[in-house]
């Protein structure tokens, strides 16, 4: 091969990789430059604000009861994350290292659940919901986001479990240790690593949904972010707050961009898991 | 004696999980099936009666419900063929060495953990048909003489719709490419480099019939997600009636139009779509599947 040629294949490799890094990056980028514009500087294509101002920063929360929404959010998120672990923990020690009749179809069934899609059981949550008298209020999802969230957890560390070396079990069940003091002082110390990966991938999976928050909240203070973001409207129906908009992203996407740089091994290895590898 | 006591453990275990579970996922399933066939409303107070296949001949005969089946299949169809390719493309990028490859690897993570609803905000934004950087782009090189309106016609939305999903999407995509790309041996590729071949003909030869399983297995893991979609439409093309997505559809019909039964007609069709691709995606990733849960 000529050099002239290498140089060519390496211009054009530049080439490929800057452009999947500006389609990927820009929209997020753009955002950015949106939201530090004021007024009518937001109607102006400029690639950069020229005189960057932070009014949308400030009028979300002040404009918008964004504050609560944000709240709302991270309750909701959090909560998912802890009743899902605390339920997954021993189903997936049960699936992972105890052999019983019915172990394989139970696995299926899990599996199945998690391929839900949600409209198919939106009638039937509003009403179960509804009759908790849960209708408008965080707890309602924290319930309804189980349906998603627990199979994918139980799945994911039941794969984790399955790693762990059986010696340690056989060891302490020599010295006389229960199934329960195997999974909760045995193998629950190890699981740290695969703890946090399922439970930033539950959160991010709670963060992000938005048909049952939309359906099962009324105002706007119960709202989550997604929906308070899909729904926010300016002072009359045909101005879109863009500038607004543009400020709320930002703020819930910065916490999510950092969580994935900082997790970004575990997470994808946690994405391996759920899905099944061929 | 021990061996049943684990049994025992392992159903006690079990217990918390599948009552939530029988409860968020069983239930409110049947519930649904059951309102298909029922005149019910939420308002009423009379008990719902048996109505048979009445709601479904409605959802048959609406020209609204056949709209969104096109634009769903439409959807999956385009977008989950376009996050292969894309997919299969930066996945090779990610799989040779080059400086700056943990930047690109973490780039394309981030569209990934965006959430629905803010991506399809952020497009919707640079779609506006009067202020939007898209037509702004387009007018600048000379590709449109005047600005579009991306988000109100029905062709053009679909269109803007599939480029926020493979936006979204093809990250996930990649990841699971690129997992499957590591996993093969560097032999294979020492001795067709010895033996001068093409790139292209490697690829085609032996890199793609090496990964199509998983391949496949990913492609209709898309296909399911693509399937249920809703957050993209509602949002980006406010709700006109050309362009719903059965998901879209069938909330209308249950939350907006108060028609319970149709709108649980429509969502058990839809169920009943996805379970036959859930089943085709356990047969053919079986081998993986019954390993995994054996």
């Amino acid at each position: 091969m000529s050099p002239a040629l290498g140089w060519l294949k390496r211009i054009a490799f530049g080439v490929l990789v800057t452009v999947i890094t500006f389609y990927t990056l820009f929209p997020f980028y753009w955002a950015v430059v949106s939201s530090l514009k004021e007024g009518s500087a937001l109607f102006q294509v400029e690639w950069w604000p020229k005189k960057p101002a932070w009014h949308n920063y400030v009028a979300v929360f002040t404009e918008q009861p964004f504050g609560r929404n944000l709240l709302n959010s991270v309750l909701v998120a959090s909560s998912v994350v802890i009743v899902s672990l605390f339920l997954a923990i021993t189903a997936a020690f049960a699936l992972a290292r105890i052999r019983f009749r019915g172990r394989t179809p139970l696995m299926l069934m899990i599996l199945g659940v998690s391929m839900f899609p949600q409209i198919a059981v939106l009638s039937g949550m509003f009403e179960l919901i509804r009759a908790l008298g849960l209708y408008n209020k965080l707890p309602g999802l924290t319930l309804s986001y189980m349906l998603f969230t627990l199979p994918f957890t139980v799945w994911v560390l039941t794969t984790f479990m399955r790693e762990l070396p059986k010696e340690l079990e056989e060891a302490a069940v020599v010295d006389g240790a229960t199934p329960w003091v195997v999974c909760m002082h045995v193998f629950l110390p190890l699981l740290r690593p695969a703890l946090v990966t399922t439970g930033l991938l539950a959160f991010i999976a709670a963060w992000n949904e938005f048909i049952f928050a939309l359906t099962f909240t009324m105002d706007q203070e119960s709202r989550t972010v997604p929906v308070a973001i899909a729904l926010m409207s300016g002072a009359s129906q045909f101005e879109s707050p863009w500038g607004l908009i543009m400020a709320a992203s930002v703020i819930v996407t910065v916490p999510l961009i950092v969580l994935v740089l900082i997790f970004q091994r575990s997470i994808v290895s946690g994405l391996m898991a759920g899905a099944v590898k061929g | 004696m021990l061996a049943r006591q684990r049994v025992r453990a392992a159903w006690l275990f079990l217990l918390p999980t599948l009552v939530v579970l029988a409860g968020v996922a069983g239930w409110p399933l049947l519930r649904t099936f059951w309102f298909a066939f029922t005149n019910v409303s939420f308002a009423a107070n009379e008990p719902p009666e048996f109505v048979g296949l009445e709601n479904f001949v409605v959802v048959m005969e609406d020209e609204s419900w056949w709209r969104s089946v096109r634009n769903t299949f439409l959807f999956t169809g385009v977008s989950v063929t376009l996050e292969t390719v894309l997919g299969m493309i930066i996945a090779l990028t990610l799989n040779s060495r080059f400086r700056g490859r943990g930047v690109l690897r973490a780039a394309v993570l981030v569209p990934w953990a965006i959430p629905t609803v803010v991506s399809a905000k952020m497009w919707g934004w640079m779609f506006n048909d009067q202020y939007g950087v898209i037509n702004e782009m387009f007018l600048y090189v000379g590709l449109i003489s005047e600005p579009i309106a991306w988000t109100v016609d029905p062709d053009l939305s679909m269109a803007a719709i599939i480029a926020v999903d493979v936006w979204k999407t093809t990250p996930f995509m990649t990841l699971l490419l690129l997992a499957a790309l590591q996993m093969l041996p560097d032999e294979l590729y020492e001795a067709a480099r010895l033996d001068g071949a093409h790139p292209v003909l490697v690829f085609f030869r032996i890199t793609l019939p090496l990964i199509r399983g998983p391949m496949l297995v990913a492609i209709i893991f898309r296909v399911l997600d693509a399937l249920r979609v809703f957050d993209l439409f509602y949002v980006l093309t406010s709700n006109s009636a050309e362009s719903m997505s059965m998901a879209v559809y069938a909330r209308q019909q249950m939350f907006e139009f108060q028609d319970l039964g149709p709108g649980a007609a429509a969502a058990t069709l839809l169920f009943a779509l996805i379970a036959l691709f859930t089943i085709i995606y356990m047969v053919l990733g079986r081998d993986a599947v019954i390993q995994e849960a054996a």
